[in-house]
């Protein structure tokens, strides 16, 4: 078991490598930064006076020396400028640059400063995780249990009208995607077309302040996409134990039919759901940014959308690290909780 | 000019049978399952011809308002749609001005039904998806759109206003707004589903907006099934190193955050860069290989044929080939305009290929593990004593018997493949601005939505139509062929 975790973490820390890596690379890229040079300094500079201002901020070193750099593994760059200033990455604005420590990246905890937010990298992203918590949380909250009745009502009976019904409503909800369902329920519950006006348009005020009635709706939206999916899953599990051996003997000994599916069958039905549930994080995460875009919540999938469109490098970079380290944590905890869970299984 | 309203003078009596209809409909829906956890079902006994007789309860009673009350549902929507078609313009109000415009596809829509019914026993799976109610729902809805789309886009026969033009004082106003100028009633009259933020009809953008869709979506999941298959395959079937390096790869992709590759891949900036033409001819080329080894392993006990039949078919694809990747204005410009048939807009070839890119890993992953389980079949064993090709027993013997799950991961993929276009124009990445596409169009409609909700939501539910019906489609297929 110790073995297949190190590996595990091995195989974690080289895709994390390689996918921080080509973000950085493609963030690297010459139009990128020379888009970034002029949103920075100035919209009408020469192509001469970019290259200058790129120049003097080591933007235009080797790919692998930067990447270095911004890993911690290779000191960082002190130049003197075109313009006779002479700027260091470890010295933020003020600083000398011969006080400077001469490593400064990820390794010595130093995320780097975002271009667009002007603050530090690791605060931005760990205020805005938390924001984002709050939300997963209360997804969490909503779907994990509402994709489990669904898939156990479902799946205790196959083939009956409940089954059917409930089976066509969660291919529905897999059907519809967050941008979907969310201009939808916003143009019925929030709209003054329709009259209803239960809850808010946008979540903004839930940044500070969680009520019913701003945080509902995306909520709502984002658990609704993934619900079907581990409805599902939880539905073939189920319909799988229903028919197996001990069930029939359950129900021939005359256990009623209720304490069959709570007590004999529902405990081995929830492995495979757990796997998908820890599964479905990654797919939150793509849900997230497109209701927190959606409903103005400024959390970590705003976030995202904010640095990518404005080719914030650094603050790009510790955005994807952060989802990187979710997948496959995740991943990992799926595997693991299988196995844990499930008493066939064994890792030799 | 008057507006019309949402069903027209037709609407005076059908609307209050829809009411009632739709009202019993609910309530015995509700009260079937609330009361299927109380109430035991009817007895049923046996008698002595054979047959079996169920006891009327309270639960069959419920059953049967249900069958009746949604077959009048069924039926007043039926009126709604053929009193449109038959009545003057204007008496079935919207809806049934709109069904006027769909009659083209309606018409496909009976005779595609009506030829695959009759001959359902003839058609191999295809037909067994009419013994499937939520099969043929499924197939149906996604036939609508199909033809919508070819019958609305090249042919032009649907829309009633070009989804380009703005008509002034149309900006934002509601469905059935009479369009100024106009005097006479018919078609062209009004703004059926209201006009946009741009002052457009939104009811011909989002039959464009199909158009964009079925295009390349299908076209986009066929090519991530070429590349997921052409490494797939291999990797299952060699294992190995091989199929290590090419996991590995695949789970990096799948590890993005879909929303952030995009953005990597969609930006005017790469676009400029020339990575994303590039790709494409990387992507591109695995049909093209595809389709070489494919027929090569079959007939190389033929040489002759082999050679010949290879030269046409790699000599036509081949040259599609450059001429899909050789595209003016970007760094590859491989054959020169005048022998060049084929012109893709920019932004919709980087489309395609993140679509693709994105697709593919997970095809990999289903093809491998069906490759992983079936090699260990004996018909793959007798094929490698025979002494056939690692080629042919892969792409002969393995691939034909994993088709039923990958026929129907392709339907399920197709409506993934809608959802992620959708997502690009929802962020504005790719198409450009003015693009009716569904995704960019749900993108314009949300900055009003609290005020004015009805440009977003045609698109909205175009989109969720056409991916519900292709999983109750894909859901379909996959109950027939679970039953071979």
């Amino acid at each position: 078991m110790g073995r297949f975790i190190l590996q595990r973490a091995g195989i974690m820390l080289l895709t994390a490598l390689c996918l921080t890596f080509i973000v950085f690379a493609l963030t690297n890229l010459y139009p990128n930064l020379e888009k970034l040079a002029k949103t920075q300094a100035n919209s009408r500079m020469t192509d001469t006076e970019v290259v200058s201002w790129l120049e003097n901020r080591g933007y235009l070193q080797p790919l692998p020396v930067k990447y270095g750099q911004w890993l911690g593994v290779l000191p960082g760059y002190v130049i003197e400028g075109s313009d006779g200033r002479t700027r260091a990455r470890c010295a933020p604005d003020g600083i000398p640059a011969e006080d400077a420590p001469r490593f400064c990246g990820v390794l010595q905890g130093d995320w780097g400063t975002s271009t667009v937010f002007r603050e530090d990298v690791s605060e931005i992203v760990s205020k805005r995780l938390g924001l984002t918590g709050w939300l997963m949380l209360a997804v969490m909250c909503v779907m994990v249990p509402g994709a489990l009745i669904l898939g156990v009502l479902s799946g205790m009976r196959e083939g009956s009208r409940t089954d059917r019904t409930l089976s066509t409503v969660s291919i529905a909800s897999t059907a519809t995607p967050e941008y979907v369902s969310g201009v939808l329920f916003i143009a019925v519950f929030a709209s003054s077309a329709v009259g209803l006006k239960w809850f808010k348009g946008t979540a903004t005020s839930a940044m500070d302040d969680i009520t019913f009635a701003n945080f509902t709706l995306p909520v709502i939206t984002i658990a609704l996409y993934g619900m079907g999916y581990i409805a599902r899953m939880t539905r073939a599990s189920m319909t799988e134990v229903m028919t197996a051996q001990y069930i029939r003997t359950a129900r021939l000994k005359g256990v009623s039919f209720r304490d069959i599916v709570l007590k004999h069958a529902l405990r081995n039905a929830l492995i495979a759901p757990f796997t998908v549930i820890m599964l479905q994080f990654p797919w939150l995460l793509n849900g997230v940014v497109i209701v927190e875009t959606l409903f103005n919540y400024k959390g970590f999938g705003w976030t995202l959308v904010q640095a990518a469109s404005n080719n914030d490098i650094e603050l790009l970079l510790g955005v994807s690290v952060v989802s990187v380290i979710v997948v496959l944590v995740t991943q990992l905890i799926s595997d693991i909780g299988y196995v844990v869970l499930n008493p066939r299984i064994r890792i030799s | 000019m008057e507006p019309l309203t949402w069903t027209g003078t037709l609407g005076t009596f059908l609307d209050p049978l829809l009411a009632l209809f739709a009202g019993v409909f609910a309530v015995a829906c509700v009260a079937q399952f609330v009361l299927g956890f109380v109430l035991q079902p009817g007895r049923t006994t046996a008698n002595a011809d054979g047959t079996l007789s169920v006891e009327r309860g309270p639960l069959e009673w419920i059953g049967e308002a249900m069958k009746w009350s949604f077959l009048g549902i069924v039926l007043v929507v039926l009126a709604y749609i053929l009193g449109g078609i038959v009545t003057p313009y204007g008496t079935g109000g919207i809806i049934g001005a709109m069904s006027a415009r769909f009659l083209p596809v309606w018409i496909a829509l009976t005779l595609t039904f009506a030829i695959s019914i009759t001959f359902k026993r003839r058609l191999g799976l295809y037909g067994k998806l009419f013994d499937s109610p939520i099969g043929m729902v499924g197939f149906g809805l996604v036939m609508f759109w199909v033809f919508t789309a070819i019958f609305g886009g090249p042919l032009d026969m649907i829309i009633t206003h070009d989804p380009l033009s703005q008509v002034s004082g149309l900006k934002n106003k509601i469905p059935g707004v009479p369009v100024p100028g106009i005097e006479e009633m018919g078609v062209g009259a009004h703004y059926l589903l209201g006009g946009d933020n741009l002052a457009r009809d939104i009811f011909s953008r989002m039959v464009e907006g199909a158009w964009i869709v079925i295009q390349i979506a299908p076209l986009a999941t066929l090519f991530a099934f070429m590349v997921g298959i052409t490494l797939g395959l291999p990797a299952g079937y060699y294992g190995g190193a091989l199929d290590t390096f090419l996991s590995f790869l695949a789970n990096l992709i799948l590890a993005f955050p879909v929303i952030l590759l995009f953005y990597l891949l969609v930006t005017p900036e790469i676009v400029a860069t020339g990575i994303p033409s590039y790709m494409a001819a990387v992507l591109f080329l695995f049909p093209v290989i595809f389709l070489g080894v494919l027929l090569n392993s079959r007939y190389y006990t033929q040489p002759t044929f082999r050679t010949g039949l290879l030269i046409v078919v790699l000599g036509i694809a081949g040259f599609t080939y450059l001429a899909i990747i050789s595209q003016r204005g970007t760094p590859l410009q491989i054959l020169p305009d005048a022998i060049d048939p084929i012109t893709i807009n920019g932004g919709i070839l980087v489309v395609f290929v993140s679509v693709v890119f994105v697709n593919a890993p997970t095809v990999f992953r289903i093809v491998r593990s069906l490759a992983l389980d079936i090699q260990t079949r004996d018909y793959v064993a007798a094929a490698q004593t025979r002494g056939e090709g690692a080629w042919y027993i892969m792409l002969w013997e393995i691939l034909p018997n994993a088709r039923g799950p990958l026929i129907v991961d392709f339907c399920l993929r197709i409506g993934y493949t809608t959802i992620l276009l959708g997502t690009l124009g929802f962020f504005g990445l790719g198409l450009p601005p003015e693009s009716p596409d569904w995704g960019s169009t749900i993108n314009e409609g949300r900055k009003l939505l609290s005020i004015y909700p009805h440009p977003a939501l045609p698109p909205a539910v175009a989109l969720l139509t056409l991916v519900l019906g292709l999983n109750l489609l894909a859901d379909g297929l996959r109950e027939e062929s679970l039953k071979d």
